[in-house]
C-alpha cells in the first residue's frame, strides 16, 4: 500500500512519498513520482488506486493552471486545496475518485501550509499528516518528534526517521521515497532514498 | 411422506475404531473447517485469488539499440486451450508496438482504434505522434470505461524523435513510463529471467536472445502460456519480426534430451 506524509516547518512545507507502483504481487516500478509540482509554490503527494491519482491530479493541474491564465494571478494554497475537495466531494456520490492527497503550499501571506484531503472528500488544514499503511508508524514518530518552527534540517531528519521505521517494520515495505519541499523559493524536488537502485533509473 | 434419512446413516465401514461413549454412533470423517459463516463462498474466493488472471507472457525493455518485445501465443479459457496461434503482439503503426494480455477482443479493437487515431494525428499535425502521446490517448480511453469490464494489460513500444519509448497501459487507468515491462499470469518466471540478464548495452542478438529465454521460461512453468515465443524489434527505421520460435523445441534445444542410465531393464520372460 502506497505511503505518503508531509510536514510544515519554519517557512517550509515538505512532502514525501514512496515510489513503487504495484500490481498484485509484482512491483512494476520502483521509481515513480507520485508527487505533482501543481504549480510554481504547491506540491501535491497522492496516493491510490493508479488510474485515478494520476488523471484527478492533471485534473486539478490543469484547472489551477487555468484559473491562473483567466484571472493573471495565481490560486492560494487553501483556495486550491477547496476546489480540489469540492470536485472529489461531486464525484463521490456517483463515480468516486479514490485518491488521498496532501497538498503542501506556500504563500507570501498565508507562508507554508499543508492540507490533508482523503478520498471521501474530508479536508483538514495541518501541521503534520500521512496516509496509507505507513501512516501507523510516520504518525506517532511526526507526533512524538515534531514541534512547530522546525529547521530544514531537522525536518528531514524526522522524514528519513519516519522511511526508516516504515522500511524495517512495514511487512510489504516500499523501497524508494522521494522527498520535495516547497518554501518562498518555489516547489521542488528535495531528494530521493534509494534503497534499490535500477540499471538505468528512468525517472517518470 | 417418507423423510429422507439419508444424511442420518452412519458410515460404519469407514470408521477405524469404534469409540465406546458413542453407543455404535461413529462420527464421520471430517476435516478442519475454516471459521467462515460463508464456507461456500469463502471456497469461490480462495479460488480465484490463485486464477491466473490475463493467461499470458508479454514483455517489452528498452536497451541502447531500441526496443525489443516478446510474447507468447497461447489463449486458454479456464483448463482449455483455445489456441496456440495467437498474434499477441500487435502493429499499431510502422514504428509502433503493442502487447496484448487480458481480453483478445478488447486488445485487438482498441489498439485498431489507437492505430486510427495515431493516423489521424499525423494528418492533422504533419508529423507522427510521439509515443509519450498515443500511450496517454490509450490510457484516456481505457480510464472513461472503468470499471464496465474491460481487461486490457497492454504495452506501447515504439521509436519517436526523442528515441526509444516504452509504456505500460492497463484498463484500470494505469499508465507506467519505464524500461522494462512484463504483463500476464507469466510475468513474475520472465521478470525472474529478464531482470537477471538485462545490461543496457546488449547487442541486438543478445537482446533477442534474453527475450526469447525469457518467454521460454515463463510458457515452462506457467500453464496458461505457450505455444510459439514472437520476439520483435523497434529500431529508428520502425519494427521488425526476428524470430518466431516453438517452444516445445526451444525447450529440447536449450536442454537437450540426455541418455538416462537404466537403474533396472525389463528383460522379456
Amino acid at each position: 500500500m502506497e505511503s505518503i506524509f508531509g510536514l510544515v516547518g519554519d517557512g517550509f512545507a515538505v512532502v514525501a512519498a514512496d515510489t513503487s507502483a504495484v500490481h498484485s504481487i509484482l512491483v512494476h516500478k520502483s521509481n515513480e513520482d507520485k508527487i505533482m509540482v501543481l504549480d510554481s509554490h504547491k506540491l501535491v503527494a497522492a496516493s491510490g488506486e493508479p488510474g485515478d491519482r494520476v488523471q484527478f491530479t492533471e485534473y486539478i493541474q490543469k484547472n489551477v493552471a487555468l484559473y491562473q491564465f483567466r484571472n493573471g494571478i495565481p490560486l492560494t494554497t487553501a483556495a486550491a486545496a477547496n476546489f480540489t475537495r469540492g470536485e472529489l466531494a461531486t464525484a463521490l456520490r456517483k463515480n468516486p475518485y479514490m485518491v488521498n492527497i496532501l497538498m503542501a503550499g506556500f504563500d507570501k501571506e498565508a507562508g507554508a501550509s499543508l492540507y490533508y484531503i482523503d478520498y471521501i472528500a474530508s479536508l483538514h488544514k495541518v501541521e503534520k499528516g500521512a496516509f496509507g499503511y505507513g501512516s501507523y508508524f510516520a504518525l506517532s514518530l511526526m507526533d512524538r518528534h515534531y514541534h512547530s518552527g522546525m529547521s530544514v534540517e531537522e525536518a528531514i531528519d524526522l522524514v528519513d526517521k519516519c522511511i526508516i521505521e516504515i522500511r524495517s517494520r512495514l511487512v510489504v515495505a516500499p523501497q524508494n521515497f522521494v522527498i520535495k519541499i516547497v518554501d518562498k523559493d518555489g516547489a521542488r524536488e528535495y531528494a530521493w532514498r534509494e534503497s534499490i537502485r535500477d540499471i538505468n533509473v528512468a525517472a517518470a | 411422506m417418507k423423510l429422507d434419512t439419508t444424511g442420518l446413516e452412519t458410515h460404519a465401514p469407514l470408521c477405524r475404531e469404534s469409540s465406546g461413549f458413542l453407543d455404535g454412533v461413529s462420527a464421520p470423517p471430517s476435516f478442519e473447517v475454516p471459521t467462515t459463516n460463508d464456507f461456500d463462498g469463502f471456497q469461490k474466493e480462495a479460488i480465484q485469488m490463485v486464477k491466473p488472471a490475463k493467461g499470458t507472457t508479454t514483455l517489452a525493455f528498452i536497451f541502447k539499440d531500441g526496443v525489443m518485445v516478446a510474447a507468447d501465443s497461447r489463449a486458454s479459457m479456464g483448463g482449455y486451450i483455445s489456441s496456440q496461434s495467437v498474434k499477441k503482439i500487435i502493429e499499431i503503426n510502422p514504428y509502433m508496438l503493442g502487447t496484448m494480455a487480458g481480453g483478445a477482443a478488447d486488445c485487438q479493437f482498441w489498439h485498431r482504434n489507437l492505430g486510427i487515431k495515431c493516423r489521424l494525428h499525423e494528418l492533422a499535425n504533419k508529423r507522427r505522434i510521439s509515443v509519450t502521446g498515443a500511450s496517454k490517448l490509450l490510457a484516456n480511453i481505457l480510464y472513461s470505461y472503468r470499471g464496465m469490464g474491460l481487461s486490457v494489460g497492454t504495452m506501447i513500444a515504439g521509436w519517436d524523435e526523442t528515441g526509444p519509448g516504452l509504456y505500460y497501459v492497463d484498463s484500470e487507468g494505469g499508465r507506467l513510463k519505464g524500461m522494462r515491462f512484463s504483463v500476464g499470469s507469466g510475468s513474475p518466471y520472465a521478470y525472474g529471467v529478464l531482470d537477471n540478464g538485462y545490461r543496457y548495452d546488449m547487442s541486438v542478438e543478445e537482446a533477442a536472445e534474453l527475450a526469447r529465454r525469457a518467454i521460454y521460461h515463463a510458457t515452462f512453468r506457467d500453464g496458461a502460456s505457450g505455444g510459439v515465443a514472437s520476439v520483435y524489434h523497434v529500431g529508428p527505421n520502425g519494427w521488425k519480426k526476428l524470430s518466431g520460435d516453438d517452444v516445445g523445441e526451444l525447450h529440447y534445444s536449450y536442454y537437450p534430451a540426455a541418455a538416462v542410465s537404466v537403474e533396472q531393464e525389463m528383460v522379456d520372460v
